[in-house]
């Protein structure tokens, strides 16, 4: 029983991290149609940005989250102002593989930099295991489970009460309309991918807890079974995002649970082929028709 | 009081390679209730959206209450009182009716949104009983209001309206030009594009008749109901 309850802690744990990631690719995608597959790499620049500030500038780890999730912030920003804002009205093949060369310019620039091996990432987050009822939980768990729910709840309350979250909604479903209100949708789009950015930034932090080094392709793998995680809820639904992440987290434990611990990315991947054949909308997904 | 609200002076406006509008000059004055009339296909469309700034025009100037917008953002042309009802009414289909207006009045403050709802909700009492209600599953009659309203919280000086009649049973379309002629008496200036040129013309204080991207004829709305070939194109007869 109590291995039952620890490996549902794991789910959850992984889970709620790449439900973090998944919201920025279904956010992004929500609102411009495009798979930002620079996305995980976000969480590369957010893990080398705490190793930089802790290990090179020597500063305290609150200070070092802190830096880190605007670090991912700004260049989500960046990146989306400099390689994707000029192909707003090209076709959207063309924004996808931009976002691809995007992700090796950042693991490669990464590489470059900091060299190909891993840096460590010293303790960012500590505290003593935390017990319930006779089971002892980590306590970095409990965190990452508690500050993702906390961030989900804070984004969803953005999203669907304040004005800004509002004008996010009304741009992804009708630019053009939107525009005709006096939104002003190069700030609404910036805006999206900032908050995308952020949320990838806590994944970052609390990845970098449960697995404390920085390597140039760390994102690649988290990223992808993010955006599975994004298909398998429904691409361009927030609430499916979450589920979706949750879901692949739990997944992966259950299947190391059994012992098949070998095929635990195998089964993310299994699981996008049965989406897209058997309900490639997703869970929570509407199936949208093509604007003319 | 400036008299000229819009004034539109030789634009030409091209989809790719092909030419849509080609050199279109009009004007709207205050208080007045203008009409574009038209084919499908004509250009209506076209000219509303490029006053608006979502199309650019190659040539030309578009001014509103003498400042010239022709190269503005839409959001900035929202903001200096002019909006339009896009065709097919466009509303989100997936916020509430409440939320829709809100975003009509995105460009202005708190206290002038709400004082913009309230003006709203007070002309279309049926808004209010729908508020909480999600867009799409609002009849096309209530989205018409709604999208007539949505456009209004901007608390616009000029109010464009495309094709309002649209997709809407007779009795309605008889509603919602009454409610074009309550808020011109109100003072809206109203540009309106119309297929229904018999209905449009019937409101209008002038019209212009629009013809594959060119103004073939314009004059009085009276006179054009009695033109011949206004009367054989666009009346039935």
């Amino acid at each position: 029983m109590s291995l039952v309850i620890s490996q549902l802690i794991n789910g959850l744990q992984s889970g709620s991290i790449y439900a973090l990631v998944a919201l920025g690719y279904s956010m992004v995608y929500g609102i411009i149609m495009l798979l930002n597959f620079a996305h995980g790499d976000i969480i590369m620049v957010g893990a080398y940005a705490a190793w930089f500030v802790m290990v090179r500038l020597s500063l305290n780890p609150v200070l070092a989250i802190i830096l880190a999730i605007l670090a991912c912030t700004v260049l989500g920003v960046v990146i989306e102002k400099v390689a994707y804002t000029p192909l707003r009205s090209s076709p959207r093949l063309s924004l996808l593989i931009t976002a691809i060369g995007i992700s090796f310019l950042l693991e490669n620039l990464a590489q470059r930099v900091f060299g190909a091996g891993a840096q460590k990432v010293p303790a960012l987050i500590s505290g003593p295991a935390i017990e319930i009822g006779g089971q002892r939980f980590s306590f970095i768990a409990m965190v990452t489970i508690v500050v993702s729910v906390v961030s989900m709840a804070l984004l969803t309350f953005l999203v669907r009460k304040t004005k800004m979250g509002k004008a996010m909604r009304a741009v992804s479903e009708d630019m053009g309309t939107a525009q005709l209100m006096g939104i002003n949708v190069n700030l609404t789009i910036s805006f999206t991918f900032a908050v995308g950015s952020a949320l990838a930034g806590i994944g970052s932090i609390l990845y970098s807890c449960a697995y404390p080094q920085a390597s140039p392709t760390m994102g690649a793998m988290l990223g992808l079974k993010a955006f599975v995680a994004a298909v398998l809820g429904g691409i361009g639904s927030i609430p499916g995002a979450m589920l979706g992440g949750f879901c692949i987290g739990l997944a992966e434990a259950i299947v190391s649970a059994v012992g098949l611990s070998v095929w635990k990315d195998g089964v993310v991947f299994a699981i996008l082929i049965v989406v897209l054949v058997v309900k490639p909308t997703g869970i929570l997904g509407r199936a949208i028709r093509e604007k003319v | 009081m400036l008299k000229t609200m819009l004034k539109v002076n030789d634009i030409n406006v091209y989809y790719g390679s092909i030419h849509a509008i080609k050199g279109v000059s009009f004007s709207v004055e205050r208080g007045e209730i203008v009409t574009l009339i038209g084919a499908n296909g004509a250009g209506k469309s076209t000219i509303l959206n490029t006053v608006s700034g979502l199309l650019r025009s190659k040539t030309g100037s578009v001014s509103f209450l003498d400042k010239p917008i022709g190269s503005l953002v839409p959001h900035k042309i929202v903001a200096g009182g002019l909006a339009q009802v896009p065709e097919g009414r466009r509303v989100f289909l997936n916020m509430t009716a409440e939320e829709n207006l809100e975003m009509g009045a995105f460009t202005r403050k708190g206290a002038e949104a709400a004082e913009s709802l309230a003006d709203v909700y007070m002309r279309f009492p049926r808004l209010k009983e729908r508020r909480k209600q999600i867009a799409g599953t609002l009849s096309g009659g209530e989205q018409q209001m709604l999208a007539m309203g949505r456009a209004l919280m901007s608390k616009p000086e000029l109010l464009m309206l495309d094709e309002p009649s649209m997709g809407l049973a007779p009795i309605l379309v008889e509603q919602i030009f009454e409610i074009i002629k309550e808020l011109n008496a109100a003072g809206v200036t109203i540009l309106l594009v119309e297929q229904n040129a018999q209905m449009a013309l019937s409101i209008a204080d002038r019209g212009y008749v629009l013809e594959t991207g060119r103004i073939a004829t314009s004059a009085s709305a009276s006179e054009l109901l009695n033109n011949d070939a206004v009367k054989k194109a666009y009346l039935g007869g």
